[in-house]
């Protein structure tokens, strides 16, 4: 099955990244149609109407997050969350890279929606070659008045920032990426109230992803109906899906929602590396419950499909473990992440991602008990839904799936570690003093 | 302050010896004109100056290399805040350096797709390849970059190279060392879509 190329069409012109290629495909005719024609009200109902759910991943309808935004005479502010930095996705790096400009325009017209006089682009600050890109489009779009003052002579006024983080994964986080941009660390806030009553700066802000906000210049040109005609009715559209480890294919490939699993993973990205198989994959970033091979492989890939097998879309990144991957080794590197990345403000999530990692380090070294997988197990539960914001939940969800899925796994690395006392080679081992997942089948 | 009720051993630990520093002025820091004009062009891009706390780091680190006590404190001034607030910034941020690192800077991506893939043993070639040029190399293993397409992948001087074999770290830091165009074939800019690689649309074994 061919990708379906919405997004990323004419992505493989380089020129595309200039205003003149962009407008040679018809770009920025949209921002102008709205700019002189078009009132919020209109957009704001194409946008509802049109079901985009958020592709940063919650998967909150895009419309109905900005139709909460009050009306009213206060600053209001739109933010881009480009701090892509989810393990597994890499989507918005490819958008950003091959098509500025679509993001560009989604942003100016989704600033009509929220009224919104001032918009940021926050991208992840290792992003650097992807920000000069964003930079000079950026540059570019002023320099033909399609930001700055008095857009199209429609006497709206849009100033758009291209704000750079520094390396952290938590400013992806709505609330500490606010922070982040007002110049604090970035420690996610309490909710409610939220951005969109009050966001940056105490003003009602808009946070969308920027595969959502590229969506919008096409929706708004063609219409909602149009596109409902891709995807399925709960999950309408294209997604740029990600897809990476143990496939021969790896990168980002563009399809409608609700096409099999086992297309995106077999076909377009190649299936396993050769003689291997598909253990289990995420289905939606390193945040996603893992699922196993049989399991997953047959679902079609929409929120709702995922949401029922008891996982999530999330950002729609797809990471294939084959059969040399350890599980065990697997929900150790995972906890890692998210241990290092812990803005350290919520108890359960600092303390959490710290033991379970300590945790997993006992079973991998075989120093646990088949106990100890069930102290896992009640740690994750206690972590979930207790902090401000989602990053603890974003460990206990996979780890606690790995745990339950694959505990003979879990459990025959404990009793092959703790009863064989030869000590594993010390090429096996990384700089911690743990396994390589290629050195998997020797513990 | 001798009949203070309070147990001397509980509350001493925690009695500063002396004052935080206030904001410092922009003649006592000896601010180059560059960074403070730079600074100065941020700040009037955004409605509130604090906002410039993140690029105003940067620029520091760009001067310097690391951001440097100094730098903070003539960044503080220009910025009309304390030097602990920059600082306290400064270090939230795993890409910005409160100690000093080496001139060129490689970030190795270990994180799942790449450990999969072998980034770890890339890690380990990269900081046998650097050692003892520290100096002028400042090796790391990073979390993930986003770039899981290209695994195992490094991010050199801020720019991404993947899939690299282990044995390509030594003529990535030999390249990089002698000024030369590092591992043009392995760069992201130049990389199709997957979709339109050659080889594509082949398929695969189920």
């Amino acid at each position: 099955m061919p990708e379906t190329r919405v997004l990323l069409e004419h992505a493989e012109d380089p020129k595309l990244r200039t205003l003149e290629g962009y407008k040679a495909h018809g770009g920025y005719a949209t921002l102008e149609k709205a700019y002189r024609e078009m009132e919020a009200e209109e957009i704001l109902k194409q946008l509802e109407d049109s079901g985009l759910r958020g592709r940063g991943g919650a998967g909150f309808s895009m419309g109905k997050k900005a139709s909460f935004l009050p009306r009213g005479e206060m600053a209001k502010y739109l933010c881009c969350n480009a701090d892509e930095s989810e393990p597994g996705a890499f989507k918005d790096r490819e958008l950003m890279q091959r098509n500025p400009h679509q993001l560009v325009e989604g942003i100016a017209i989704a600033a009509i929606a929220a009224d919104a006089g001032h918009a940021f682009i926050f991208i992840r600050g290792e992003y650097d070659a992807q920000a000069n890109i964003l930079d000079a489009a950026v540059a570019e779009a002023y320099e033909a008045g399609y930001l700055g003052e008095d857009i199209c002579g429609s006497r709206r006024d849009l100033e758009l920032v291209v704000h750079r983080g520094a390396g952290a994964y938590i400013c992806g986080e709505e609330t500490a990426l606010l922070d982040a941009l007002e110049g604090k660390r970035g420690n996610p806030r309490l909710k409610p109230p939220f951005p969109a009553v009050q966001g940056l700066y105490g003003g009602p802000t808009l946070i969308n992803n920027v595969e959502t906000l590229s969506n919008v210049p096409r929706i708004v040109a063609n219409g909602a109906e149009w596109f409902r005609g891709y995807g399925t009715e709960q999950s309408p559209g294209t997604k740029v899906v990600s897809i990476s480890g143990g496939v021969r294919r790896p990168g980002n490939y563009e399809v409608e929602l609700g096409i099999p699993t086992r297309e995106l993973i077999c076909d377009l990205a190649g299936g396993p590396l050769p003689g291997r198989r598909i253990k289990a994959f995420y289905p939606g970033g390193s945040s996603a419950p893992v699922l196993t091979a049989d399991e997953g492989l047959d679902l079609p890939y929409s929120f709702e499909a995922m949401a029922e097998a008891g996982s999530m879309l999330g950002s729609g990144s797809i990471i294939v473990a084959d059969d040399t991957v350890s599980i065990p080794l697997m929900a150790l590197r995972t906890a890692r992440f998210y241990h290092h990345e812990s803005c350290g403000k919520c108890t359960p999530c600092r303390e959490g991602t710290n033991w379970t990692v300590k945790m997993l380090e006992r079973v991998v070294r075989g120093e646990a008990t088949p106990m100890d997988l069930d102290i896992i197990s009640s740690v994750q539960e206690n972590i979930m839904g207790k902090c401000l914001c989602v990053l603890g939940d974003s460990m206990a969800m996979p780890v606690s799936a790995m745990v339950k899925k694959f505990r003979p796994e879990f459990e025959a690395v404990i009793t092959a570690a703790s009863s064989a006392p030869a000590q594993p080679q010390e090429s096996d081992m990384d700089a911690a003093g743990l396994p390589r997942p290629g050195a998997a089948a020797a513990i | 302050m001798s009949d203070f009720p309070v147990d001397r051993a509980v509350s001493e630990g925690r009695v500063p010896d002396r004052s935080p520093e206030a904001i410092p002025e922009l003649h006592e820091v000896g601010c180059p004109d560059e960074l403070r004009e730079q600074i100065e062009t941020l700040i009037g891009r955004y409605p509130d100056r604090h906002s410039v706390s993140i690029p105003a780091l940067w620029a520091v680190q760009r001067l310097y290399g690391w951001c440097t006590p100094e730098g903070i404190r003539q960044a503080a001034a220009v910025m009309r805040v304390t030097p602990a607030y920059l600082e306290s910034v400064a270090s939230f941020y795993d890409l910005l350096h409160t100690d000093p690192v080496g001139v060129h800077k490689v970030a190795v991506c270990t994180n799942i797709s790449c450990w999969m893939r072998g980034g770890d043993e890339l890690l380990d070639a990269f900081r046998a390849a650097a050692a003892g040029q520290e100096d002028d190399v400042f090796v790391t293993g990073f979390e993930c970059l986003g770039a899981c397409d290209i695994a195992p992948m490094a991010s050199i001087d801020e720019r991404y190279f993947g899939p690299l074999e282990a044995s390509e770290a030594r003529t990535a830091i030999d390249q990089l060392l002698a000024g030369e165009d590092v591992l043009p074939e392995k760069s992201l800019a130049k990389r199709p879509l997957a979709g339109d690689a050659a080889g594509a649309n082949g398929g695969g074994d189920a």
